[in-house]
């Protein structure tokens, strides 16, 4: 394998509630690979959402290094962050985050209009991911004629739009039954082996264990394997 | 992204609030409309006055008179008309008297008056003949008369070559005046003109009220002025205060620093219900950035820089208020109309007026989206994502 795309060493984060601080992440050092599909698993409050916040350049860390493709994401600008989300990174929500006024073709066209494409080559390129995730024929419907699961596949569809190098899934079955979960999770697998890097953050060991490779959070440290929560128990 | 995106993104986003947009261009219809409204009929009003007063020529002079010791003589007129630069002069005795035809008896207004009248007054005859000189030196009992006596004693009968008995004297009417509308309050179609020495008999008076005085050109007016004011002068020393010269350009210009006061005054008020317009659309920015918290939390996190939501916000309102300002334009010009005909004021709409108040409203639109724009594009995306 070559140099990791994620390199983090060290990431603190703490929130002031009150007269009480938050770590919300605590000394965390992870290194991610080109290709991976790695799974973060914690209990609720263990600063799993704050982690793919710093991962996904929505936030900067208070000490220690994100190098993101070599790159100190601590010294860049809003503008440069911006860019950095656009380009490299694809976000899938648990809720989703579907603009509600736009249609899933439009939907996905977002982040290629944020990026300069032409208006052509957008709507290429957008029904391309549609047709991806199945749902070609849905193009014209808005978030709010769509299932849960039909809704988080264009949202997966928007994510891929601007072949970033890496997709970041905040519990995306979160919201989601068993069956659409394994739907999910399957096309997450499978764009696993197309070359994605895939990060899943998971509160849901059963689902954590979908990915090659599993770390742990608790109390915003990180623990490889799984640590206690998981035991032992092999992974691979 | 380009601005020609920003703009179908907008656009779009306008669409989808029809309710929304409807209400903030509310705002900016009723500014833009009340400006025109009020502008078009301050300035019709301004041209009317303009037009009445240019109908009685801008190189007219005119000299009243003041009691009856100026004692101003054929010959003294004739002196005056002699003067460089003068075309015509026109002298005028006026009374009212009692007209009378067959049952029908009315209160007229009397001129008598020389030929010269009706060049230097611009009076017409759509019928028959105006006075001559002739008529001056026969005291003939003729008379001219405007277009409301003739319907008064005559109805659809035509007038000419019937008589009329003005103070119990019968006159025959040679001529019908061209009608002329009501001048400032009077209507100048109730008149009987008469010959000048006619004239001076049946008001019982010799003095001469007013002479007109017509300049060969407008631009030598004060020069003629002049002229008259310094030969009236050396004609009657010490009795200034007895006449009084007035140049018909002073009085024009009179009316129009009147009318264009009024007009900035209209249009001041009317101003500030742009303004109040202007906040109208901040106020419902400001509402529409926090109800698309989510959204603008959503755009950031899929790479729209601070640029992007500062254009979608900003061209939102902008495009606003620059169609609440078009409607207004529509609706003030409708409205305008509408309102000139129901109460047959003259209104007249001046492009400056509306380009002027609608770049007012973009202008509006910019400064009061600019500080909820501004808002959108700093909110921190994390905060805004976790907004409900
Ligand atoms: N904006 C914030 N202000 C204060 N505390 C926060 C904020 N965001 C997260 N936290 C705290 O940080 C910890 C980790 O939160 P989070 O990363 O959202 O957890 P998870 O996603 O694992 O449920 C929690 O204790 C939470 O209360
Ligand atoms: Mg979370």
């Amino acid at each position: 394998m070559g140099k990791p795309i994620i390199q983090i060493s060290n990431l603190m984060k703490t929130y002031r509630l009150g007269g009480e601080t938050v770590h919300a992440l605590n000394n965390v050092s992870i290194e991610i690979e080109k290709g991976e599909f790695i799974a973060i698993i914690g209990p609720s409050g263990s600063g799993k959402s704050t982690l793919m916040n710093m991962i996904g350049c929505l936030d900067q860390p208070h000490s220690g290094t994100y190098l993101l493709d070599g790159k100190d994401i601590g010294k860049l600008n809003d503008n440069q962050l911006a860019t950095i989300r656009n380009r490299k990174i694809g976000f899938i929500f648990q809720n989703f985050n579907l603009l509600t006024k736009l249609t899933a073709l439009e939907n996905v066209e977002l982040p290629l209009l944020y990026a300069g494409v032409s208006a052509k080559e957008r709507r290429e390129r957008a029904l391309e991911g549609l047709n991806k995730v199945g749902l070609k024929e849905r193009a014209g419907h808005l978030p709010t004629q769509l299932s849960g699961g039909q809704q988080q596949r264009v949202a997966i569809a928007r994510a891929l739009a601007g072949n970033p190098a890496i997709l970041l899934a905040d519990e995306p079955t979160g919201a989601l039954d068993s069956k659409t979960s394994k739907e999910i999770l399957l096309i997450m697998k499978e764009l696993n082996e197309l070359g994605h890097t895939i990060i899943l953050i998971t509160h849901d060991l059963a689902i954590a264990k979908q990915a090659n490779r599993m770390v742990s959070i608790q109390d915003g440290q990180l623990q490889e394997n799984g640590g206690e929560l998981v035991g032992n128990l092999p992974i691979y | 992204m380009g601005i020609f995106q920003s703009i179908k993104m907008a656009l779009k986003s306008i669409k989808s609030n029809k309710l929304r947009s409807a209400l903030t261009m509310l705002g900016m219809i009723i500014g833009v409309s009340s400006v025109i409204i009020l502008v078009s009929i301050a300035q019709g009003s301004a041209a009317n006055v303009t037009s009445q007063i240019n109908q009685l020529g801008t190189n007219l002079l005119t000299i009243n008179t003041f009691g009856s010791d100026l004692a101003l003589t054929e010959d003294k007129i004739k002196e005056l008309s002699k003067l460089n630069g003068v075309k015509a002069v026109s002298p005028v005795v006026s009374g009212r008297v009692n007209v009378k035809q067959g049952r029908t008896s009315s209160q007229v207004t009397l001129t008598g008056t020389n030929a010269e009248y009706s060049t230097v007054r611009d009076t017409k005859v759509s019928n028959g003949r105006f006075i001559t000189d002739l008529d001056l030196e026969y005291r003939q009992k003729i008379a001219v008369i405007g277009s409301d006596t003739a319907s008064t004693f005559f109805g659809t009968e035509n007038p000419v070559g019937q008589y009329l008995q003005i103070d119990g004297t019968s006159f025959k009417v040679v001529g019908v005046l061209v009608s002329k509308g009501s001048s400032m309050g009077q209507s100048g179609d109730n008149v009987v003109i008469v010959p000048l020495s006619t004239g001076q008999r049946l008001v019982k008076s010799t003095t001469i009220n007013q002479v007109y005085l017509q300049g060969q050109s407008e631009d030598q007016m004060d020069f003629v002025m002049n002229e008259v004011e310094m030969a009236l002068a050396s004609m009657y020393p010490n009795k200034s205060d007895s006449y009084s010269v007035t140049n018909q350009q002073d009085l024009m210009d009179t009316m129009s620093s009147v009318t264009n006061t009024m007009t900035m005054m209209l249009g001041g008020i009317a101003s500030i219900s742009l303004l109040v317009g202007g906040i109208g659309i901040m106020n419902i920015m400001l509402v529409s950035v926090s109800e698309r918290t989510k959204e603008i939390g959503i755009r950031k996190a899929i790479g729209a820089k601070r640029r992007d939501v500062l254009l979608q916000f900003l061209i939102e309102a902008v495009v606003l208020s620059g169609v609440g300002g078009l409607i207004g334009i529509l609706t003030g010009v409708g409205l305008g109309k509408l309102v000139s005909s129901i109460l047959s004021l003259t209104v007249s709409f001046t492009p400056s007026v509306m380009v002027l108040s609608f770049l007012f409203s973009l202008a509006v639109g910019v400064v009061f989206g600019v500080f909820p724009a501004n808002k959108a594009s700093k909110l921190n995306p994390i905060q805004a994502l976790r907004y409900e």
